[in-house]
């Protein structure tokens, strides 16, 4: 149904942008033949596209409204395809199966290229995975958390050049480094919260990388680390192409290995107290919750992921410098995590995968690259403020029931006497 | 205090007391909030903590369950059961919920996108010991852990009566079950007293006469007795064995629900003084 306020409002968006892109647009200044060229076409394309986006834009709001009045109204019509597939083990199980065994074929079918996007991807869904434990779990806005990733890169890169550690040893290594500065940076902020909190650790992630940067005798500088060697496995020479795919091979056992413990962390008694702390630092104190140990625990355990996935980048690139463990990269894996689903693991993996393929297959475009990033941005915070996937509520079932599904049944009355009453 | 004193001051008492205030001082800056308060709750007795607002009364409950670190007194509990006279100020909130004094709070404060049983189960949290290495490898004892934190939360609700909401978000409850999820969720930390701050605050007359009942329930069943702080006189007039009456820091009353009701200074204290003409 189109409203004629609708039109309105679209026509006087439409002429507001042609007045704004009138300049650039519009008019072009020849300055060697000093002559402008004045191109109304564009004006009218401006007008034209804008008016429809603002009506494709409305529409998709009405939806979105209409969506959340019934889902309000207690009618559960929203659970996605991803929801009914995660509550049935019997579709999940071959699901999930079926995913690995295409994600194990991947290197084996592909090139090189698509291998080391993929390479890269999933190093961002651990990373992800790992912020995932600290923000949407705990609720602690980390932005220093490249810090631990540098932590685990520069561990095993130093370790290397100095005592010729091997990879398989500082895998481990950097994880638990990285821990212990997870534990470094938790002790000062446990008292901060919110943005206190993200601007300290935004500091704490630029200390370690000045320190790179500029302590010449410990981290080479800005020259960095190069002739890190790669992984070996069982001493088998590697051509470049059968490096990559074992590379790839480790990074998705990882990836396995971190949804593994990262689900078992979430839905145990640690994973319920997170939660808590995120919702009611107080509420959770007050209920016998030891807040700070806690905190540091969340801290720590989140930062473990960034130093493996540190090592591994390490020894994918065979080389380190401080510029890859800018502010940006810590801003893209909170994007990650933003943009998937806060605390939600499969939320996170998508989040990953769409963030790091989606610039590389743009790449055709590669001008307009950031311009389609921030687009997707803006647009996931409006239809889907909570992310692409998110965190499933969980229950449980109780021995006082009858057995079946009958948890479900509650909820859902539940829902509707909520609505019968307000 | 010697141990004879102690033996001897209990003794003489006719019930044991369970939590002993004694000359409670708390100042924020210059300002005098708590001023050498005095205050025992017995065994299996309600109290209820009264006064104007801006009283103190709710800087009192901060004080004793650890939010707020007391300037000077004292605040000794003596768990049924257990070693008495167990000095608590400074002590940290969780420690607090840990030795068995639990609380709600003035503003409701649930885990609003938790389960209304999840809720609970945090409650349960500090009675379990299950680590890292638990929930990781997940060994027989942590799923017994578990499963043992699920039934009892679920016999929480049962007893409070929000089983039709387990599964439901916190914040999707209607208020009077929001505030109801609050004591379930302080009595699943098993505490021998259950700190209430105005538990009744926005309930409409049906709910503060649930409210009433509850209350005696949970002090009659659970064994659990009650430190209320209340607004509706009505409700603190039925329920309470005493009530204490606080005003600018201080105790001004203390007595039972008939003594205070006449008692000139509370009633000077509530409507003010008269001015002669």
């Amino acid at each position: 149904m189109i409203k004629l306020d609708e039109i309105k409002q679209s026509i006087l968006v439409s002429l507001w942008f042609m007045v704004l892109t009138f300049p650039i647009m519009v008019i072009r200044v020849n300055p060697i033949q000093k002559e402008i060229v004045w191109r109304w076409h564009n004006l009218l394309l401006v007008g034209i596209s804008t008016f429809l986006l603002s009506f494709l834009w409305r529409h998709m709001i009405r939806r979105k409204e209409l969506g959340r009045k019934k889902a309000e109204a207690g009618e559960n019509g929203d659970t996605s395809l991803l929801q009914r597939i995660a509550e049935n083990r019997r579709v999940y199980v071959p699901v999930v199966a079926g995913v690995l065994v295409i994600a194990i074929i991947f290197p084996f079918v592909f090139g090189l290229y698509q291998i080391n996007i993929m390479i890269s991807a999933l190093m961002f869904v651990v990373l992800g995975l790992g912020l995932n434990i600290v923000i949407g779990l705990a609720g602690l806005l980390d932005l220093g958390y490249v810090a631990f990733y540098a932590v685990g890169a520069y561990c095993y890169a130093l370790l290397n050049y100095h005592f010729g550690l091997s990879f398989w040893l500082a895998l481990p290594l950097g994880g638990l480094l990285a821990a212990i500065f997870g534990i470094i940076l938790g002790f000062p902020v446990l008292r901060l919260r919110g943005d206190y909190l993200a601007i300290v650790t935004l500091g704490f992630g630029e200390i370690i990388r000045m320190i790179l940067e500029n302590w010449n005798e410990f981290s080479f500088g800005p020259s960095g680390i190069a002739n890190i060697p790669r992984p070996s496995f069982f001493g088998i020479d590697f051509t470049v192409h059968s490096a990559t795919q074992f590379m790839y091979l480790l990074v998705l056992a990882l990836t396995v290995f971190t949804v593994f413990m990262v689900n078992r962390l979430q839905n145990s008694r640690i994973g319920r107290a997170w939660i808590a702390l995120r919702e009611d630092e107080v509420a959770c104190q007050a209920m016998g919750i030891d807040k700070t140990r806690t905190k540091l625990t969340a801290f720590a355990l989140g930062a473990t992921w960034a130093g493996m996935v540190g090592v591994i980048f390490a020894a994918k690139t065979t080389f380190v410098n401080p510029a890859s463990f800018t502010i940006w990269e810590s801003i893209f894996i909170l994007c990650v995590v933003v943009l998937g689903g806060m605390g939600s693991i499969v939320g996170v993996i998508f989040g990953g995968l769409v963030l790091i393929l989606l610039p590389e297959y743009l790449r055709a475009f590669s001008e307009y690259r950031m311009c389609v990033f921030g687009a997707v941005l803006v647009i996931m915070m409006v239809f889907r403020p909570g992310g692409l996937i998110q965190m499933p509520r969980r229950t449980y079932k109780f021995k006082s029931e009858s057995p079946g599904d009958t948890s479900h049944q509650v909820a859902t009355e539940g829902g509707q006497a909520d609505f019968a009453r307000s | 205090m010697s141990a004879l004193e102690t033996f001897l001051n209990t003794d003489s008492k006719s019930m044991e007391s369970i939590l002993d205030v004694k000359q409670l001082t708390m100042d924020f800056g210059g300002l005098r909030a708590l001023d050498h308060l005095d205050l025992t709750v017995a065994r299996d007795e309600i109290v209820a903590l009264i006064g104007p607002n801006g009283a103190g009364k709710t800087t009192f409950f901060n004080c004793i369950t650890g939010i707020y670190n007391p300037t000077g007194g004292d605040v000794l509990i003596s768990p049924p059961g257990k070693m008495s006279g167990q000095r608590i100020n400074g002590i940290k909130p969780n420690h607090v919920t840990e030795r068995g004094m639990a609380r709600t709070f003035q503003n409701i404060r649930l885990f609003q996108n938790m389960t209304v049983l999840e809720n609970v189960m945090i409650g349960r949290h500090c009675r379990c010991k299950s680590g890292i290495a638990g929930a990781i490898f997940r060994p027989p004892s942590t799923r017994r852990e578990e499963k043992q934190i699920v039934e009892d939360s679920y016999e929480v609700l049962e007893k409070i009566g929000l089983t039709q909401f387990v599964n439901e978000l916190a914040k999707n409850l209607p208020y009077g079950a929001q505030r109801r999820l609050e004591i379930a969720r302080a009595l699943a930390t098993d505490p021998f007293l259950l700190l209430l701050d105005e538990p009744a605050a926005g309930m409409n007359p049906q709910e503060t006469l649930e409210l009433d009942e509850l209350i005696v329930r949970i002090r009659d069943q659970e064994k659990v007795s009650i430190l209320l702080i209340e607004h509706d006189m009505k409700l603190v007039m039925s329920l309470s064995d005493r009530i204490y009456v606080m005003d600018y820091g201080k105790r001004i009353a203390e007595g039972t629900p008939e003594e205070i009701k006449n008692n000139p200074v509370v009633i000077k204290a509530y409507l003010g003084e008269d001015i002669d003409a």
